[in-house]
């Protein structure tokens, strides 16, 4: 394969007049989506299962005149990130969960201070030093809050490589239009497997940024801050960014629904989790069984209104997860009870299979025939 | 009839860069001396258009309500690193850290050794004055043996807590550090000094020679004790164990061939 400077990545001896697809390893692809989405700077530290991520950019971005550094810890690599967004760069970051852990106090600092940066998590089995094998064992820490104080900040959860590629493009724009920090939220599998992509990468206009830090020179100085010691300065900050919350949860909720139409019963899964709802989704509707599939993309905003709606049709909902459990908390708090709720869940780098997800589904089904709150 | 006056000779003054207001510092607290000596060099180096300051987490923090530069904050102890990102990205800035001994000697070690040992084209202040001022008054790890913090109470004991750790001699080994040194504010001689090792230090960035750390002996009467006059005289105990001068000086050198990204 061949890659080029200018915004195209062909496979070599692929005839240029047909759009041709290409194989690309998750974390390369997510690298490479990222420099053709303009990237500035990439800062990283290795750790598996995402480090081809930082291989390829310490190819390509020097190869491009960009910047490219190896920090010399999580620590490090996401406070490079947060000097370098400072300034108005376009900056990607990435790790995986135990290094992302790392990364909280400055995702933090970025939140309260509004400093736009993308950071991808390629999530591994948890907790502590965990494994290496997939997982979605990070929702919690990725929804809910990695650092300190009161905040959010969007995640995008893709389900294949190409859509990964589509959603760092995606990630950029929201980071830039809403000042904050955007987690890409992979795993393992996404990171590890090669899918063939179409390589139409987007590349988000520049903006001028009238907050980033320049340099004082004939115009006021500028401060890129979180510290407001004063409590009505301070909830007043609060106030803002919890507008501005509201505003992300208001415009850029995103998800996916297959065979929904007609379902009675609805799976509801993310990212690898939902590859493997799919499939099951299709086995159940050879068996004649009414299943669809519920695919949030933004993990948040989290489509709740989008769930409830499903919600108040008779139909019961099954959460698939990587996990012991995480989203399955929003999914229940989104349909307010007016559906059961069932989950399954694999741990530490096991995935489930279709047929184990179709047996839950078989199990479901039956309990809300015989009238069972699931 | 009035004899003519020749208009008085102005021999100081406010530098633009300082704003003209009063300081949270304590009374005493040499913070606004180095804040100065800051604001002269970069005016007479003519780099404040062209300068992005990295504030710590501390007494300093607040440095950006008093020097009229561009400023980001940075987690506690990042400094360096946050640095590091922001020269990386624009090589035509001028990158200055501002650190105390809790932010830098302390939590942000990791930071300050591997942007010096990268050669980062930073210059990097390092206030010294053996105490977490901000916090009340906690032994830091620049305290001296001896010394009475609030978590030392009874004196800094090295078989509980250790030595008082040489950050600047451990950084001046490092081929990426081109220029290393240790000034003091206990005096006008002294301030004098330690503003030709700033003037130095921001020259070597400008140069693009490397990576520039002045250490600042300063002090902390709130948390030492003792009256402002007093703890200026103590700075003398403290130069006993942090001795004064350039420790290196390769800023003259020319530097290795540069990063992507530097200049």
């Amino acid at each position: 394969m061949t890659v080029t400077v200018e915004g195209t990545v062909t496979a070599k001896d692929a005839s240029p007049s047909k759009r041709s697809r290409i194989l690309m390893k998750g974390n390369e692809a997510i690298a490479e989506a990222a420099i053709q989405a303009g990237c500035d700077a990439y800062f990283g530290y290795p750790i598996t299962p995402q480090a081809e991520l930082l291989e390829w950019m310490a190819r390509r971005m020097p190869e491009l005149g960009r910047v490219f550094v190896q920090a010399e810890s999580e620590l490090g690599a996401i406070n490079m990130g947060l000097g370098a967004a400072a300034t108005g760069a376009r900056v990607l970051v990435s790790s995986s969960s135990p290094g992302f852990s790392l990364m909280a106090e400055a995702m933090s600092y970025m939140a309260g201070s509004e400093t736009p940066i993308v950071v991808v998590n390629v999530m591994r089995g948890g907790p502590g030093l965990g494994s290496i094998g997939p997982s979605q064992s990070d929702y919690f820490q990725a929804v809910k809050g990695h650092g300190h104080g009161d905040y959010k900040v969007p995640v995008l959860a893709p389900a294949s490589i190409g859509e990964a590629v589509e959603l760092v493009a995606t990630a950029f724009e929201l980071a830039e239009r809403y000042r904050t920090p955007v987690i890409l939220l992979a795993d393992g599998i996404l990171g590890q497997a090669m899918e063939p992509i179409e390589p139409q990468f987007r590349h988000p206009p520049r903006q001028v940024f009238d907050w980033a830090l320049t340099g004082a020179d004939g115009r006021p100085p500028r401060v890129l801050r979180s510290l407001h010691l004063q409590p009505e300065r301070l909830e007043e900050h609060n106030n803002a960014l919890q507008a501005k919350f509201r505003e992300i949860a208001h415009t850029e909720v995103r998800w996916a629904g297959e065979q929904l139409d007609d379902a009675d019963l609805a799976v509801v899964a993310y990212g690898t989790a939902a590859r493997i709802a799919h499939s099951a989704v299709r086995k159940a509707r050879h068996e004649g069984m009414r299943v669809g599939l519920f695919r949030p993309i933004t993990l948040w905003p989290f489509p709740e209104a989008q769930l409830r709606e499903l919600a108040s049709r008779p139909t019961a909902m099954l959460v698939v997860e990587l996990s012991a459990g995480q989203m399955v908390e929003d999914v229940r708090l989104a349909v307010e009870g007016r559906c059961p709720v069932a989950f399954h869940g694999r741990t530490g780098g096991m995935l489930p299979t279709p047929d184990e997800v179709l047996a839950e589904l078989r199990r479901l089904a039956a309990t809300v025939r015989a009238g069972g709150a699931g | 009839m009035t004899a003519a006056v020749a208009p008085p000779r102005v021999i100081a003054s406010r530098p633009e860069l300082l704003t003209d207001r009063s300081t949270h510092y304590c009374p005493g607290c040499g913070h606004g001396i180095i804040h100065r000596l800051l604001a002269e060099v970069l005016e007479e180096l003519e780099l404040a258009p062209r300068t992005i300051a990295v504030a710590p987490v501390g007494c300093a923090v607040f440095a950006y309500d008093y020097l009229q530069l561009d400023w980001v904050e940075a987690p506690h102890g990042r400094a360096p690193a946050v640095a590091t990102g922001i020269r990386r990205v624009r090589p035509d800035s001028f990158v200055l850290t501002y650190q105390g001994d809790g932010d830098l000697a302390a939590i942000g070690t990791a930071e300050i050794i591997h942007a010096a040992g990268r050669g980062e084209l930073i210059t990097a202040i390092f206030v010294n004055n053996g105490i977490y001022g901000m916090t009340g008054g906690q032994m830091a790890p620049t305290t001296l043996l001896g010394q009475r913090t609030t978590s030392t109470p009874t004196g800094r004991e090295a078989g509980l807590a250790g030595f008082p750790i040489p950050m600047t001699e451990m950084l001046a080994i490092l081929p990426g550090v081109v220029y290393a040194a240790r000034g003091s504010v206990s005096d006008p001689p002294h301030i004098g000094k330690t503003k030709a090792m700033i003037k130095r230090a921001c020259k070597a960035q400008v140069d693009g020679a490397g990576f520039a750390i002045v250490e600042i002996l300063s002090n902390c009467p709130v948390g030492w004790g003792m009256t402002a006059p007093e703890s200026m005289e103590h700075l003398s105990e403290v130069e006993k164990v942090y001795p004064l001068g350039v420790l290196v000086d390769r800023s003259a050198t020319p530097r290795q061939p540069s990063p992507p990204g530097g200049s």
